[in-house]
């Protein structure tokens, strides 16, 4: 029992290294808070683009979420890492871990959203339509507010999974939580640093996993 | 405008899905403050005619101007148009994440592009024509069928249109609560609305048409006086639908 | 252009490291299969066994999967590879990351199962159980046909993206696909066994993502 307490919850690395997981929080909250926005964004893009219902551009968008889908996010991570630079082409590393996971990301939040303009009735648009008003608009007042509520959990379950996933830039050496986790084990031989990360990430997590329980459980209730 | 040229006005009017032809070439002229209702079985097209005129479908042929603008045309601004051409539908098709007010001002704000106190204003005044000013919180989902319907009506009342057309507007409705659509639609008769009204409540369209139209296959069969149609029907096919409709 | 081709295209080093990619394949499928297989039966038997309401069971299940949805699968792979070894367990890579990725499976998948079963309608409880059926013969026969059913579309878009995570083993030293592609690539100096590796993933992947959504437009078209 010592054992484990003295391995795994050391209080002593932990006060040691503490300042080193709280920089490394940052950098992954920083990532988070960059990569969320731009695949909601995108997402929404990619949705719109196939609600036109406009045959080629549809198969286009099919093509370019369901490309994304297949692809592990680590591959394309590793791939837009080491592979841009041998065409001389050199963005910054957080901006190659920001550019892999946003396009891994908008596929399934366009997925997401696409599902949900989809799961409007064909009314609203002829009623808002028959008003004057124009497509954007509809799309804008009409059919995106009620598609949000619909896919508030598929959404929130999609944040909690770019959220998780920022984890991979560990592996490119970018300074997040895992990836200094690692760094502190490494320096005191010990793997609390690791015990503690996961630690951070389940108690920011927790609560949306939580919430999500729950609008998942009221959504069958509902039915 | 000159009282006698049509509002709506259509002419040789084709339209088919796939091969199905649905509309076999509709001519239709409706006048200011004519109330026109149009019968027929289901599948007869009555509704598609409704909806090709305000370009929800898009006919395959003819031509069809309203207010004189040409609404086939490719240069008309649709959306501007549409305003004028109030539509309702059977399945009242609210949005159910506004109150019964922003339902009704969301067209005022953002096509006619009014401020938000002068919408309201207009909005409530629609609400009031039918009924419901004490209603105008209310989100759908607190509002029985008939209030629902009569929302929808002021929806597209309050942008003060040139016709209304009413696509079975209450048959979706519990009986009872079919009679307060109806007043709604016999006041706007009487403040000089012209109406174009698909629908099965003949006792409606015999007390408050101007004209009966009986539609069968994607044709007009015949149409005139509601007491002509419904005493003294020409043809066999009009007869036989009025029979079996009034007695059930 | 031509730099295009020749760095991430070159005929010549991937007909060399074909091989290695073709090894690294077999071994992400052998992956994938088991921790299909133990995820889907893991999660089934837990959601099973949530069905008799017993109380601290419960507990003990809902932390289970509320644990292992918030935690990143890569944190859990880390910990069970680096972490474990300092108290004298070593798995090995192929374990750790079967485990890793076997658990968060199972998670997802009872969650999934738990809301199938929820949805069966109580008067198929009341009806069977009238007619003198078990409690779990009743579970067996009536209600989890029912729910099972139900949870097609969700296990099968969730057991994708879960298997995905195959591509994580490679920072646990297991060489699997893209392991092999990146050792390939660090020996050639060249992006081509990388886009033979993405190409692999592609392979194995996107026939999923098509079935996935097949499957979702037909069951939803039943409903």
């Amino acid at each position: 029992m010592d054992l484990i307490v003295e391995t795994f919850f050391n209080l002593d690395v932990l006060r040691e290294m503490y300042p080193f997981l709280l920089d490394g929080l940052w950098m992954t909250l920083q990532l988070c808070i960059v990569i969320v926005p731009c695949g909601i964004v995108a997402g929404l893009c990619v949705a719109i683009l196939f609600s036109f219902r406009f045959r080629p551009l549809s198969w286009l968008v099919i093509v370019y979420v369901d490309f994304f889908r297949s692809f592990p996010p680590l591959v394309l991570l590793i791939f837009i890492y080491y592979g841009l630079p041998f065409v001389g082409v050199d963005i910054p590393d957080f901006a190659a871990v920001v550019l892999a996971l946003t396009l891994n990301t908008s596929s399934y939040y366009g997925e997401i959203f696409r599902a949900g303009i989809e799961s409007i009735p064909r009314g609203q648009w002829e009623a808002a339509r028959s008003t004057g008003l124009g497509f954007l608009q509809t799309m804008r007042y009409v059919i995106v507010p009620q598609a949000a509520r619909n896919v508030a959990p598929d959404l929130t379950s999609n944040t909690l999974e770019v959220i998780k996933v920022t984890s991979l830039a560990s592996v490119v050496a970018m300074p997040e939580l895992l990836r200094l986790a690692r760094v502190a084990q490494g320096l005191t031989y010990n793997p609390t640093p690791l015990i503690a990360a996961a630690a951070i990430y389940f108690v920011l997590l927790w609560p949306l996993v939580r919430l999500l329980s729950r609008m998942e459980r009221r959504m069958i209730a509902g039915r | 405008m000159d009282k006698k040229s049509p509002i709506l006005d259509v002419q040789g009017l084709r339209k088919s899905f796939g091969g199905l032809e649905v509309l076999k070439g509709i001519d239709l002229a409706v006048h200011p403050q004519e109330l026109v209702f149009i019968i027929g079985p289901s599948g007869s097209g009555k509704s598609t005619l409704l909806r090709c005129c305000n370009r929800l479908e898009e006919a395959t042929s003819g031509s069809i101007w309203v207010d004189g603008v040409d609404v086939l045309s490719r240069s008309t601004d649709i959306n501007r148009l549409r305003q004028r051409i109030g539509m309702v539908f059977q399945s009242f098709n609210l949005y159910p994440h506004m109150t019964a007010l922003g339902n009704v001002t969301l067209a005022l704000r953002k096509v006619l592009k009014l401020k938000r106190d002068e919408a309201d204003r207009r909005g409530r005044a629609a609400l009031d024509d039918v009924g419901l000013r004490d209603k105008v919180d209310a989100y759908p989902y607190q509002l029985s069928g008939g209030q629902q319907q009569r929302v929808a009506i002021a929806r597209a009342l309050a942008l003060e249109p040139k016709i209304m057309l009413f696509d079975e507007p209450t048959s979706a409705l519990d009986p009872e609560l079919v009679g307060g659509v109806l007043n709604v639609m016999r006041a706007m008769r009487k403040s000089g609305m012209t109406m174009v009204v698909v629908s099965h409540e003949m006792r409606f369209a015999r007390e408050a048409a101007d004209r009966v139209i009986f539609m069968d296959q994607g044709e007009i069969v015949e149409e005139g006086r509601p007491a002509e149609i419904f005493g003294n029907a020409k043809h066999q096919r009009t007869r036989t639908f009025l029979q079996n409709v009034l007695a059930g | 252009m031509d730099q295009i081709v020749a760095n991430f295209f070159d005929l010549e080093v991937m007909a060399r490291y074909l091989p290695d990619i073709l090894s690294g394949f077999v071994l992400t499928i052998y992956l994938a299969v088991a921790i299909v297989l133990f995820g889907l039966a893991l999660g089934l038997a837990l959601a099973v066994v949530r069905a008799f309401q017993i109380r601290p069971l419960n507990w003990l299940i809902v932390f289970f999967v509320d644990l292992f949805r918030a935690l990143p699968p890569l944190v859990i792979m880390i910990i069970f590879y680096f972490a474990l070894p300092y108290v004298g367990v070593e798995l090995g890579g192929f374990v750790a990351a079967w485990l890793a990725l076997g658990f968060v499976l199972a998670a997802f998948a009872e969650e999934i199962y738990w809301a199938g079963i929820l949805s069966v309608d109580k008067g198929q409880w009341e009806a069977a159980r009238s007619t003198g059926l078990p409690f779990f013969r009743t579970l067996r026969s009536v209600v989890l046909p029912q729910a099972l059913r139900l949870t097609i579309p969700p296990l099968t878009n969730r057991t994708i993206a879960i298997t995905k995570g195959t591509a994580l083993a490679s920072v646990v030293a297991v060489p699997e696909i893209l392991s092999q592609a990146t050792a390939a690539q660090a020996f050639a100096a060249n992006t081509s066994p990388l886009t033979m590796g993405a190409i692999a993933y592609l392979i194995l992947f996107a026939p999923l993502v098509t079935l996935s959504r097949w499957i979702e437009t037909r069951f939803a078209w039943r409903r």
